[in-house]
């Protein structure tokens, strides 16, 4: 890894072709992403993990040589001898060896079933053996790893993904000895023990034996663990014989010693990475190994870098327990103090160290949760902002980015510091993280510093770009009345007009949105349907692995018995999932798309009809029994919430709207938490408006009361075309009326005393909506055109997608997921 | 590398993805607004899903891209790298017009 970070810094700096370079790798591989090593068991392919650009090499004088290890070095004739017999000639000769594990003179270690976690060979033995011991021990296979470090912790986590019962057996008396407190390890052996991960502290493997087809291990306590698979994890150490058989220094635990600018002894051989010793220490984790092949490629440029000491804070992901350590976690310092916050029943351990005087922020150490490590770890070797227990407390605001001096470094992947955030927030009037990731490369690297920049934009008083996208200089508003005053009619039309590029999926759904509101056809008409979401595509509802859920409409939850037959034949027949919605209606899961024509025809010629589950529009009228059956019912809840949704039915907005209708004020159809709710009382209709559950729930606010239904019904329609009108795209009501100036008043003004004049544009609006209605599905069993759009594949149409599979539970089918391919670089940061 | 034919290019729809299948291989063809062609895989990374034809088809700054219809992230329809995760990768193929038919490569 790093000698491929050597190579590439080399290419971007050696713009004179000064060097030649030659690579010997002793694997047969090309340098891969050790530290995602793990994923490999969760469906990463070696490809995945590999670190290569394309033609990084065979080229420009860059070579890769593969399995050819290095045999020798003669320093007196400047060539190295590799396994193949030949000799290579130098000027300059690098050493990123890295480091080898580390196993403990235990009797039986070299035994079938004991391996090491180092490459992606260790991990194919340790597949290949686990795989077989599937097929002959009976119960849950079991393995052990010794050492109960960073290195320990993702070797178990690969033992777990292989479907074992992982056993840590550690000599330290708490886990991660090196990074973590006895506080911190008690929390995080807690946290990992509730993963079904057996953990023994403070004691040690004495012998491992052949048991039948297993292996039993002794530990040094006289416990004996039965296992298929054991694991050394137990610490590294340099890779420096090639150096020790050159007569090079080497360091008093091993590495080849080097200077500030990794040169060795002899001043034509480098050393870089866990292979080398600088300043007098070894380095474990990638980050200083990384810094160093910066150092040196600019070195071999000409240039002064110097290595001298590396930041070896981590923030990781250890089995999904967040850890993060950084400047003097321990307290080595003399004199140093610790504040320690542990909150066993919120799972969180926080610690900072700090100088004798309470003065200097000296490091600090973060178990369970680690999102303020960003902004910690800047802090380090400053003067405290403030009292150190309120900015680890869990129930405080932590510290802001504002406390932070300008040089400190805001991203320490990439170096950035305040300053420079600040700068490129002012100087390229930056307004979003997306716009400094570009510009500074900050928060690209492991990403814990994004609160921080977050916070710096804030505090610079940025005003957020109303623009809708970077094809749109306009907000939604904006672009409705664009598109109405011109009378648009394509989203072709109103981008060449007014905007640029061909959109994206943030735009064109909002602008077909905005057609189909304004009554400009079907929305799967010709262009249209390239704007659309899959879900308003397929008039379906997208699940996780790719089927549809097909929800027709049951007005205010009202349905006959023979249409719930035909729903339940409907279901059976085409072996869909059945549940009941939220809204009052039924939800049918794990449709493929091209079944969707079928089942619809099914539906149709029953009289269902489309629900628009799928799009940002009115879903559902949820409504209570009513006066016509329940004995404390005022008014028919029923009959009004049938009404309302097959007037508003089909209408596009810039989110989804819910609306409910209660009988009586016991409130049973919990209207008050929808965009439109209407409570019946004695004398009229309460309407209430802009209630919200979901996400940020809000009770809707009253708007009108007493009223008769025509007068409820206009104004619940000025609502509707006025929100559509104004709103930004995915702005539930809630939110808007929050962003209205004046609120909740201004709102009433315009709908109900007509304060903008525009109440009878809006009523016509609406009536033209109501008149124009069709339903879509009908319309699309009635296209041929449309529906050639339902097939699996283009080329076989008949074949259904061979990766949709399901399970069953409870008798019904479920999703079986697909492991997604996984990808690596979330955890760079941190080596093993 | 082998050609497969898919269909005709007529019939493709501008800025609408297909799915295609290639013995046991999914492949999201598209057809941009320019008339230009390209296939990328059709499993989206993120989620194993195989949907990535469905998605919206745009463009970010001069790269024709289309959106993921399940988390949205967005993906370069040249080289099927994601934009916003270049770690994330569904893939490219070798795409051609040959008179009114399209055909697919693969190794």
């Amino acid at each position: 890894m790093v000698g491929q970070r050597l190579v590439e810094a080399l290419r971007d700096r050696d713009t004179e072709h000064r060097w030649r370079v030659t690579v010997l790798s002793e694997e047969p591989r090309q340098a891969y992403d050790r530290v995602a090593l793990s994923s490999y068991f969760e469906g990463a392919s070696a490809a995945d993990l590999d670190l290569v650009p394309d033609g990084c090499y065979g080229s420009d004088g860059y070579e890769l040589c593969l399995a050819r290890a290095v045999t020798g070095i003669d320093r007196a004739a400047r060539t190295v001898s590799t396994s193949r017999g030949d000799l290579i000639g130098y000027d300059a000769l690098v050493l990123a060896t890295g480091s080898q594990p580390f196993v403990p003179p235990v009797p039986g270690r070299d035994l079938p079933g004991c391996f090491v976690y180092r490459t992606l060979d260790d991990l194919d033995a340790i597949r290949a053996v686990a795989g077989r011991a599937a097929a002959t021990t009976r119960g849950r296979r079991s393995g052990l790893v010794i050492g109960g470090g960073l290195l320990g912790l993702e070797a178990a986590r690969a033992l777990r993904l292989l479907g074992m019962s992982p056993h840590i057996v550690e000599l330290a008396p708490r886990l991660m000895p090196l990074q973590v407190d006895d506080g911190g390890g008690a929390l995080l052996r807690q946290m990992i023990e509730e993963l079904n991960v057996t953990i023994r502290l403070g004691t040690s493997v004495a012998s491992i034996q052949r048991d039948g087809d297993r292996l039993l291990a002794t530990l040094a306590d006289g416990g004996e663990l039965d296992l298929d698979v054991v694991v050394f994890a137990a610490g590294v150490r340099p890779r420096d014989q090639l150096a020790r058989d050159a007569g090079l220094d080497i360091g008093p635990r091993g590495g080849v010693v080097v200077d500030d600018g990794c040169r060795s002894s002899d001043q034509d051989i480098y050393a870089i990475g866990e292979c080398a010793c600088a300043g007098g220490r070894t380095y474990g984790l990638v980050a200083p190994g990384y810094a160093m092949a910066e150092v040196l490629a600019d070195r071999l440029c000409g240039g002064d870098a110097a290595f001298t000491t590396a930041d070896t804070s981590t923030k990781l992901k250890l089995l999904g327990v967040d850890v993060a350590s950084f400047g003097d976690a321990l307290a080595a310092t003399e004199g140093a103090l610790e504040v320690t916050v542990s909150n066993p029943v919120e799972r969180s351990y926080a610690k900072l160290v700090v100088s004798g005087d309470a003065k200097t922020l000296l490091g600090g150490l973060l178990v369970g949760d680690a999102s303020r490590y960003g902004l910690l770890r800047p802090l380090v070797g400053r003067p405290l902002p403030g009292d150190p227990v309120t900015m680890i407390a869990p129930a405080g605001p932590g510290p802001g980015a504002d406390v932070l001096p300008g040089d400190a470094q805001v991203c320490s992947c990439h170096g950035v510091t305040k300053d420079a955030v600040c700068a490129a927030i002012t100087d390229r009037g930056l307004t979003d993280v997306a716009g400094l990731k570009d510009a500074t490369k900050a928060g690209t690297g492991c990403g814990s510093c994004v609160p921080a920049l977050k916070s710096l934009l804030a505090q610079s008083g940025v005003t957020i770009n109303p623009a809708l996208c970077e094809h749109f200089a306009y907000t939604r508003a904006q672009l409705f009345e664009i598109v109405k005053a011109n009378r648009v009619t394509t989203f072709t039309e109103l981008i060449q007009g007014h905007g640029r590029g061909r959109g994206c999926d943030i735009c064109r759904p909002a602008a077909a949105s905005i057609l189909a509101s304004l009554g400009r056809g079907h929305i799967l008409d010709g262009e249209q349907a390239t704007l659309q979401d899959t879900n308003d595509h397929f008039l379906a509802n997208i699940q996780r692995n790719g089927t549809y859920s097909v929800v027709p409409r049951i007005p205010g939850g009202e349905v006959t018995p023979d249409k719930l037959i035909v729903l339940g034949e409907v279901a059976r027949d085409f072996g869909l999932y059945t549940k009941i919605t939220g809204g009052q209606r039924i939800d049918l899961l794990g449709a493929r798309v091209e079944q969707l024509p079928a089942i619809w025809r099914r539906l149709v010629d029953a009289g269902f009809e489309s629900g628009h589950a799928y799009g940002k529009a009115v879903r559902t009228v949820k409504s209570c029994i009513g006066s016509a059956w329940c004995r404390y019912g005022v008014q028919d809840s029923v009959s009004l919430a049938v009404e309302l949704e097959l007037r508003y039915r089909g209408i596009r907005s810039p989110h989804k709207i819910k609306a409910g209708v209660s009988g009586c004020a016991r409130e049973c159809a919990e209207a008050r938490s929808k965009d439109i709710g209407v409570i019946a009382a004695e004398d009229g209709w309460n309407l209430f408006v802009c209630g919200n559950g979901g996400f940020r729930p809000r009770h809707a606010d009253l708007l009108l009361s007493g009223v008769d239904t025509a007068t409820l019904v206009r104004t619940i329609d000025r609502f509707i075309m006025f929100y559509i009108r104004t709103a930004d795209r995915l702005q539930r009501t809630a939110s808007w009326v929050e962003s209205l100036d004046g609120g909740l008043d201004y709102l009433r003004s315009v709908l109900v005393e007509d304060k903008l004049g525009i109440g009878a544009e809006l009523d016509a609006a609406m009536a033209s909506h109501v008149a124009a209605y069709t339903d879509e599905w009908a319309a699309v069993l009635a296209d041929p055109g449309k529906l050639r759009r339902f097939v699996s594949f283009v080329n076989a149409p008949g074949t259904p997608d061979p990766s949709i599979t399901f399970g069953s539970r409870r008798g019904q089918p479920n999703p079986v997921d697909l492991p997604a391919p996984s990808r690596r670089g979330a955890q760079l940061e941190a080596a093993r | 590398m082998t050609w497969t034919v898919i269909c005709r290019y007529a019939d493709l729809e501008p800025e609408c993805g297909v799915a295609a299948l290639i013995g046991a291989e999914q492949v999201a063809l598209f057809r941009t607004f320019d008339g230009a062609l390209y296939a990328i895989g059709n499993q989206d990374p993120f989620t194993g899903a195989f949907v990535l034809s469905r998605g919206i088809v745009g463009t970010r700054g001069e790269i024709p891209t289309v959106a993921s219809p399940l988390h949205k992230q967005v993906f370069d329809l040249r080289t099927g790298v994601c934009l916003d995760d270049s770690s994330a990768r569904a893939g490219a193929f070798a795409v051609r017009r040959r008179g009114g038919l399209v055909e697919v490569g693969t190794e």
